[in-house]
């Protein structure tokens, strides 16, 4: 199976109590460190899961390419996931504030064109905007069928996906053709969520996602890191205008720590007559 | 002025109560507005969504989309706001819209503003406001494309009621199968089966977090019995099994926005706040006087859960 996994670069997301706002009422996340959005992150290891049998995760079974829309400096995130597993990498060469969910579609549309993988995976959504909405308008532009906010997946021969989607306190199954587009929640790493057509059911895999070996890290180097442009992809000016803009930010109104109590009877009756709540 | 189309989400013949946010939404943007809601329990669900001042219920009544599949709905969707001359087409902000609304949006070359808490409308040119960043700052928008897709944050917009007038009804067909809709397949659904409200709507949320252990519904079924309330959980409670997955509150989990919220034993991680910080009054119990969540709790009781909870029940029922 060759997959392909869609990643982006974000603002630390146990930080983000931390962000502040620029001189131009923008965002200004520059004291956080950059790190993968975590639910890329789980991208990968699922991709890499379905692209192994588990017992014998060495064998590489399928390919497996990550693609970012993003400055030169995400390379380094690149870079460390093809230390992680993944094959091949591919840097569309953009800022942030040249993109919205749309193009960034529409970007990795030509690039499915042209890569032909059998399944595209990606975060159900990035820990910055948090718009949730790259897999479902990708999935629309290439005539695909979706599934998103996966918590397990199941290979069927690598023809179709049995995927169990995570829906407000229900899980959805419903079974996929490829090629397809899923997106991933957290629950997709845990140790029995992802079932490739070699890896035995019974097979647990160590829960979370998988960490670069030094070797592999130094080995990683010689990967193939391809670089391309926002405008060979997406040529035509009217497709590359943007059809959201954001025009300013605030910072949400902290919610301050209020009292401490001494006592259970303290906290039940500053809930019935102070808070008036009970 | 503008015409909005309103997506209703359907439990069955049931109008899910985010629909009615949906609604409101809808009846802020100046200018009529239609239903549209899927299925072959649409009839009956129309019966609830004529009183809300919409000009038309418009029902897809076909059996092909009792069970919702995005790439069926979505072109049904598409075909009705290209011939009704709709500008603006609202989903709620749940997983059935979050699904949709994207997937929507790319089909009608509209922009999306996802999960919005808040609409400003300035001469005939609209901002949406969303929050970003796990809720730590909220940004504005502007699309730019002639139709709009919107989702909407249920917590943030308050039911519309009943209006009296009723709309008219009319079916509507469902669009023609396209390649990505015969290439997925709706197999089953298991739904967390629970007695309690449901936790996008409890009035009270109780929360664990880790600390719970295995001893989770022990402690806190009693609690939530005598408060009436939703049980939910950390993600560490529910990825170590204490709870079931489903009571995942958090950026993960469900958004909870409760009158009065109990987070026991969670320690206030981001991703937890994030999913609960709209709450109207937070009560913390942790062991740790430095635990963070007290930095944002109303009220913080800083002692062992097993002793202050079973403590609490007696109060309560006292
Ligand atoms: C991508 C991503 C998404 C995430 N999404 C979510 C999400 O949706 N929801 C979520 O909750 N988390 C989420 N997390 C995880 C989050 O970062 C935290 O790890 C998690 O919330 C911690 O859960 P906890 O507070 O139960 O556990 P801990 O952080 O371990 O805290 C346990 C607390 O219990 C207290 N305690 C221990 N014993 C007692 C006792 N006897 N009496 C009283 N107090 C006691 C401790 O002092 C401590 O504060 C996510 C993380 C990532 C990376
Ligand atoms: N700039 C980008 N480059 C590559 N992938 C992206 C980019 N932005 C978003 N994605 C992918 O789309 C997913 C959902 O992001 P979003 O819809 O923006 O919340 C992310 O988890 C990534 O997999």
């Amino acid at each position: 199976m060759k997959i392909l996994v869609a990643v982006k670069r974000v603002a630390d997301p146990d930080n983000l109590n931390k962000i502040k706002l620029s001189g131009q009422g923008a965002v200004d996340v520059s004291a956080l460190e950059p790190k993968a959005n975590p639910y890329d992150e789980y991208a990968l290891e699922t991709a890499l899961r379905l692209t192994e049998n588990g017992t014998n995760p060495k064998q590489r079974l399928g390919e497996v390419t990550v693609v970012t829309l993003a400055p030169k400096t995400s390379e380094q995130m690149l870079r460390a996931m093809l230390g992680t597993g993944a094959d091949r990498a591919i840097r569309v060469d953009a800022a942030d504030d040249e993109l919205d969910g749309g193009l960034v579609a529409r970007a990795l549309k030509a690039i499915v064109d042209s890569e032909k993988p059998d399944l595209v995976l990606l975060g159900y959504q990035q820990t910055e905007h948090e718009s949730c909405e790259v897999g479902a308008m990708l999935a629309e532009q290439l005539g695909w069928p979706q599934a998103t906010f996966a918590g397990s997946i199941k290979s069927e021969a690598d023809k179709a996906l049995v995927v169990g989607r995570e829906v407000d306190g229900a899980t959805a199954f419903v079974r996929l053709s490829l090629p397809g587009v899923v997106t991933v929640i957290d629950k997709i790493v845990h140790p029995k969520s992802v079932q490739s057509s070699t890896t035995p059911p019974t097979h647990a895999y160590q829960d979370g996602v998988r960490f670069a070996a030094l070797m592999a890290i130094m080995a990683a180097k010689k990967k193939p890191l391809i670089e391309t442009k926002l405008s060979d992809l997406v040529p035509e000016p009217s497709k590359r205008a943007l059809r959201v803009r954001y025009t300013r930010a605030v910072l949400a109104p902290a919610r301050s720590a209020g009292v401490k109590v001494k006592t259970v009877k303290e906290l039940v009756a500053k809930l019935r007559t102070e808070a008036k709540v009970l | 002025m503008s015409r909005t189309l309103v997506v209703a989400e359907l439990q069955g013949e049931v109008v899910r109560n985010a629909t009615y946010s949906a609604i409101t939404l809808a009846k802020r943007l100046n200018g009529p507005f239609a239903i549209v809601a899927f299925g072959s329990r649409s009839r009956a669900a129309a019966e609830a969504l004529v009183s809300y001042g919409a000009e038309k219920v418009l029902i897809v009544d076909d059996a092909a989309v009792d069970q919702y599949v995005c790439e069926r709905y979505a072109p049904s969707i598409a075909t009705i706001t290209r011939n009704g001359g709709f500008d603006t087409v609202v989903v709620t902000a749940t997983a059935f819209g979050k699904d949709l609304a994207p997937r929507l949006a790319a089909r009608l070359d509209a922009g999306y503003a996802a999960d919005i808490s808040a609409v400003e409308v300035t001469d005939g040119k609209r901002t949406y406001c969303r929050p970003i960043y796990a809720g730590n700052a909220y940004a504005w928008l502007e699309i730019d494309s002639p139709i709009h897709v919107v989702s909407v944050r249920q917590t943030e917009f308050a039911p519309a009621q009943p209006s009296g007038a009723k709309s008219t009804v009319d079916v509507v067909p469902l669009a023609p199968s396209e390649p990505a809709g015969a290439r997925i397949e709706f197999i089953r659904a298991e739904v967390g089966k629970s007695e309690r409200p449901d936790l996008g709507e409890a009035r009270v949320v109780v929360s664990g977090g880790r600390a719970l252990k295995e001893q989770f519904s022990q402690v806190l079924e009693p609690l939530a019995d005598a408060l009436g309330a939703a049980i939910g959980a950390s993600r560490a409670a529910c990825d170590a099994g204490f709870a079931p997955p489903e009571l995942q509150v958090g950026q993960t989990g469900r958004t909870v926005a409760p009158q009065l919220y109990f987070a026991i034993g969670i320690s206030g991680a981001i991703q937890h706040i994030a999913g609960m910080k709209g709450s109207k009054v937070i009560v913390a119990i942790n062991k740790d006087p430095d635990a963070p969540i007290f930095q944002i709790a109303d009220y913080g009781l800083v002692q062992d859960l097993f002793v202050a909870v079973p403590e609490l029940v007696k109060e309560l029922r006292g």
